[in-house]
């Protein structure tokens, strides 16, 4: 009997106990790390979706504006009191327009026209820009003169944030911009529907204003399309020949080297130096105009090339090169291997480039503010050589303002621009998709 | 003649050119001689032949002859003398020639009885729509009818020069159409010519920004030395109105720089581990379907345009931090709405997708067989990127970021908006510093003198910031080729 007795302590069929490599540990650290990368994406994501709110929530009424309805008796006794409009012009021009929109509100509103105070308060009720609307209406058509006219006109701003629900009506009434008695009447005329919001055409027709409620977009989105109308027609043609010559040319030697560096340079170069070399060659040696959108666009033009020639580059070196040994096999010179069988082939991816450009010119701001675009101007430019502004540079001046009135217009104005930009981004991705050719 | 219709009657001359030139070829045609151009060729060559030089001739006589009047304007007009009204010479100057412009709008009747003095003569051009300076003196009326009368001469001369330069172009190159005539070659040199100078405009641009910063900074230097300039701690540059002399200020660029380093380094601090991390997820763990989805939305940020983060800033962020700040301390808000912190965390957003596409691509570019190495030996998918994957990429990321501070450092907009016009030089993040950027719009915004040292500065900031943006991004570009190399 030998010690069979099993000494079952004895490992025989036990396997080692397993070396400790810390596995549990190195596991949570795999997912702390995983979750370092998901928290990473959030935060980019959840600014972005803040950055949008912020933007809509603040913008979105600025494309309703409160309008109320007058029937204005266009009484001649106040446009024109010693009857003289016959002979002179100016009497229509300079008529007191304002007076003809309060009589008609306080006879609406039951006001007594020899209750002065509450006429005065009346009178803030409306917007001053009244004068130009009644203005135009009666030096459009005279003959109006002594009719009594159904009109909307513009409240003031502070009148329409009221309306909007964007003032606190809750507070004292001297410690906010409206008194309870404008209050009250609001509320009526509301009740009468007399006063509603209507759809805010003036924000991108009107330019720049003092009051809120009559300024908008109309030079800026002018001036901002000369611009992208210079931009396109000079950068264009300009960064395309370019490439042509750097891609297809251009022998491998110190000078296009150069050139190479330099364009990947200009590229990363701030935007406001573009400003300062606009404000420094084109106005104060070539002496063009101040706050011109020619100035504007050359300026962004020269900001645009790199981008454009780096993204021509990038279509052109994707064209295979069977297409142009074909092309030379058959007997075209070089030049017209480029440019009918290359170009042609590279153009979608060209064009997108350009595009992306395009937007990036459209949202810059500060090389503008250098060439005297942050301009108060309120007539529309006729030429590229009028002062005008830009859909960013406007944005920047309200952005300035203090008014709650302009934050709403600021935001309704980034709205603007903001689809602008998604508009040109999504033309981009489409041509991309539809016409990129993988070989 | 204006300019206008004479290049237009150029054009005419050239098309006609065209196609006399493509007739003439067609029509020599079919003999036993194979021609050498298509017959477009030689209508192409005509009107190259006829236009190039008449339209470079008239930018030329233009330019020439506009230098030609100022000179010989300068020199009609009166010596300066102590007691003159006018601060310089060049406003005097640029009175001069808003009277030519306006003289030139008036009907030939209203020219006829013309005033002599500019108090009358001022009213009939605001009349027209040109807007004069009040200091207008009664001397600068027959000078700026000289001009005008000379300009006329001038471009009358020059527009007939022109077009007999157009027809003589359109005759050398009619003349030489024939069958064996090599009218492509021509053509071909010509746009070759013509692409070349395309790519030089690249060149001119930064020989033009250098050119141009650098010599509005050395006047500006010879009224303030440049030690007092990169060294001095006081940035006050005290305004002054134009032509009212002006007193000196104090320029000294050391609370600038401190600014913009300072808030390019909180947003970097922000953007850097966000977008990384960002980066290391979106190529490494994410499924393609969350890629597609997750990479354009993150590029939307570097769509938006930097007017609109600054926006963001001034009435989202700023005023968030500054009620936060007030609802910890419990009443006091110790983070100003405009300050380094606001600043630094918007332009950190805006950056988010720079530096994670940019990594992005350089994590991608690893290749894949370092990973497998590093997975087959038991590492975790973390500590292969730890490990391997990130050592292996770190140059080509550094060159990332380097491109990213640079692109902070240059930044506008935002700072404009969040962080504050004081240059102060503190260590408080929650308070206002200003940069760069902001003082050159501030200098240039308004209407300055445009020979001040006040504006002139700007120029001198301008060159600073072109050379420290421009050394980050050789080095980056620099770095990234070496990487890019390395791994092709």
């Amino acid at each position: 009997m030998t010690d069979i007795a099993l000494n079952p302590a004895a490992p025989a069929s036990a396997r080692p106990a397993r070396r400790d490599i810390g596995l549990k540990r190195r596991y949570a650290a795999e997912r702390r790390f995983k979750l370092y990368g998901i928290t990473a994406i959030a935060i980019g994501l959840f600014f972005l979706v803040a950055l949008m709110y912020s933007v809509f929530s603040n913008g979105y009424t600025a494309f309703w504006q409160t309008e109320v309805n007058l029937a204005i008796n266009l009484d001649p006794k106040i446009i024109d009191p010693d009857n003289k409009r016959a002979t002179d012009p100016n009497v229509l021009l300079t008529a007191n327009y304002p007076i003809l929109a309060r009589n008609a509100l306080a006879e609406k509103l039951g006001v007594p026209a020899t209750n002065k105070p509450a006429m005065r308060e009346l009178g803030k009720l409306f917007s001053e820009g009244v004068r130009g609307q009644l203005r135009d209406l009666v030096v459009a058509n005279p003959s109006l003169i002594g009719t009594t006219q159904s009109v909307w006109v513009l409240t003031g701003a502070d009148i329409d944030s009221a309306f909007k629900g964007q003032i606190d009506l809750t507070v004292d009434q001297t410690r906010r911009k409206v008194s309870d008695q404008q209050v009250e009447w609001m509320n009526k005329l509301k009740g009468e529907r007399a006063m509603s919001q209507r759809f805010n055409t003036g924000l991108f027709t009107y330019g720049a204003s003092s009051r809120p409620e009559t300024s908008g977009l109309g030079v800026a989105l002018i001036g901002s399309l000369y611009m992208m109308l210079i931009v396109l027609c000079l950068s264009l043609p300009i960064g395309v020949a370019a490439s042509i010559y750097l891609e297809e040319y251009a022998k491998k030697n110190r000078l296009t080297d150069i050139i190479e560096v330099n364009i990947n340079n200009l590229a990363a170069v701030p935007s406001i130096v573009f400003g300062l070399l606009g404000l420094a060659v084109f106005i104060n040696f070539f002496h063009m105009p101040r706050s011109a959108s020619l100035v504007g666009g050359m300026v962004l033009t020269l900001m645009t090339l790199p981008t454009i020639i780096i993204a021509t580059r990038a279509a052109l070196r994707a064209v295979p090169p069977s297409i142009r040994a074909a092309a030379l096999g058959v007997g075209a010179s070089k030049t017209q291997m480029v440019f009918h069988h290359v170009l042609p082939l590279a153009a979608p991816g060209i064009l997108t480039g350009t595009i992306i450009g395009l937007a990036h010119a459209l949202g810059e701001t500060a090389p503008l503010l250098l060439i005297g675009m942050v301009a108060f101007v309120a007539n529309s430019p006729v030429t590229p050589l009028d002062p005008s502004t830009a859909l960013p540079v406007q944005i920047y001046m309200w952005a300035n303002e203090a008014e709650r009135a302009f934050v709403e217009r600021t935001s309704g104005a980034i709205i603007v621009l903001l689809i602008f930009l998604a508009v040109m981004n999504i033309t981009a991705i489409i041509l991309r998709r539809r016409f990129e050719r993988r070989w | 003649m204006s300019t206008l219709m004479v290049l237009v009657i150029v054009i005419a001359i050239a098309a006609a050119g065209y196609f006399i030139g493509r007739q003439r070829a067609v029509s020599k045609e079919g003999g036993n001689v194979k021609p050498h151009s298509l017959p477009h060729y030689h209508g192409w060559w005509v009107f190259l032949a006829s236009a190039l030089p008449a339209i470079l001739f008239i930018a030329v006589w233009a330019a020439g002859t506009g230098v030609y009047l100022e000179r010989s304007a300068i020199a009609e007009l009166p010596p300066r003398t102590a007691d003159t009204v006018i601060a310089s010479q060049s406003l005097e100057l640029g009175m001069v020639s808003g009277i030519a412009r306006g003289l030139d709008r008036l009907s030939d009747a209203e020219r006829a009885n013309l005033p002599q003095t500019f108090a009358e003569l001022q009213p009939l051009l605001a009349n027209k729509g040109v807007a004069l300076a009040t200091e207008g003196q009664d001397y600068m009326i027959p000078i700026a009818t000289e001009w005008n009368r000379n300009t006329a001469w001038a471009s009358r001369i020059g527009g007939i020069v022109a077009i007999v330069l157009a027809l003589a172009g359109a005759v050398f190159g009619l003349s030489g159409v024939h069958v064996r005539a090599r009218a492509r070659n021509n053509v071909e040199r010509v746009i070759l010519g013509a692409l070349i100078a395309a790519s030089a405009i690249a060149i001119l641009t930064t020989i033009g920004i250098i050119l141009s910063m650098l010599f509005q900074t050395i006047t500006f230097f010879q009224s303030v030395s440049p030690s007092t300039f990169f060294f001095g701690t006081v940035w006050d540059p005290r305004f002054a109105a134009a032509g009212s002399g002006g007193s000196q200020g104090q320029f000294g660029l050391i609370p600038l720089l401190a600014g913009t380093l300072y808030i390019a380094f909180v947003a970097m601090l922000f953007a850097v581990p966000v977008g990384l991390f960002a980066a290391i997820y979106m190529a490494e763990y994410a499924s393609r379907s969350v890629r597609s989805v997750v990479k354009p939305l993150l590029e939307v940020l570097a769509g938006i345009p930097t007017i609109v983060y600054g926006f963001f800033a001034l009435v989202t962020v700023g005023p968030f931090l500054r009620d936060l700040s007030a609802a910890l301390s419990g009443g006091y808000a110790f983070i100003q709405a405009q300050s380094v912190l606001t600043a630094g965390i918007v332009m950190g957003v805006m950056l988010i997708p720079f530096v994670s596409s940019l990594s992005d691509d350089i994590i991608t570019a690893v290749p894949g067989s370092l990973r497998d190495g590093s997975l087959g030996l038991g590492s975790t998918k973390s500590e292969t990127i730890r490990r391997v994957v990130l050592p292996a990429a770190l140059p080509g990321i550094v060159g990332a970021l380097l491109l990213t501070a640079s692109r902070a450092i240059g930044e506008t907009m935002i700072v404009v908006l969040a962080a504050g016009v004081a240059a102060n030089l503190n260590i408080n993040p929650f308070e206002a510093m200003t940069t760069i950027t902001v003082k050159i719009v501030n200098q240039l915004t308004g209407d300055l003198e445009f020979n001040s040292p006040q504006t002139l500065v700007a120029f001198a900031l301008g060159l600073t910031l072109f050379f420290i943006t421009l050394a980050m991004n050789i080095f980056a570009l620099y770095i990234v080729r070496k990487y890019r190399e390395q791994y092709e």
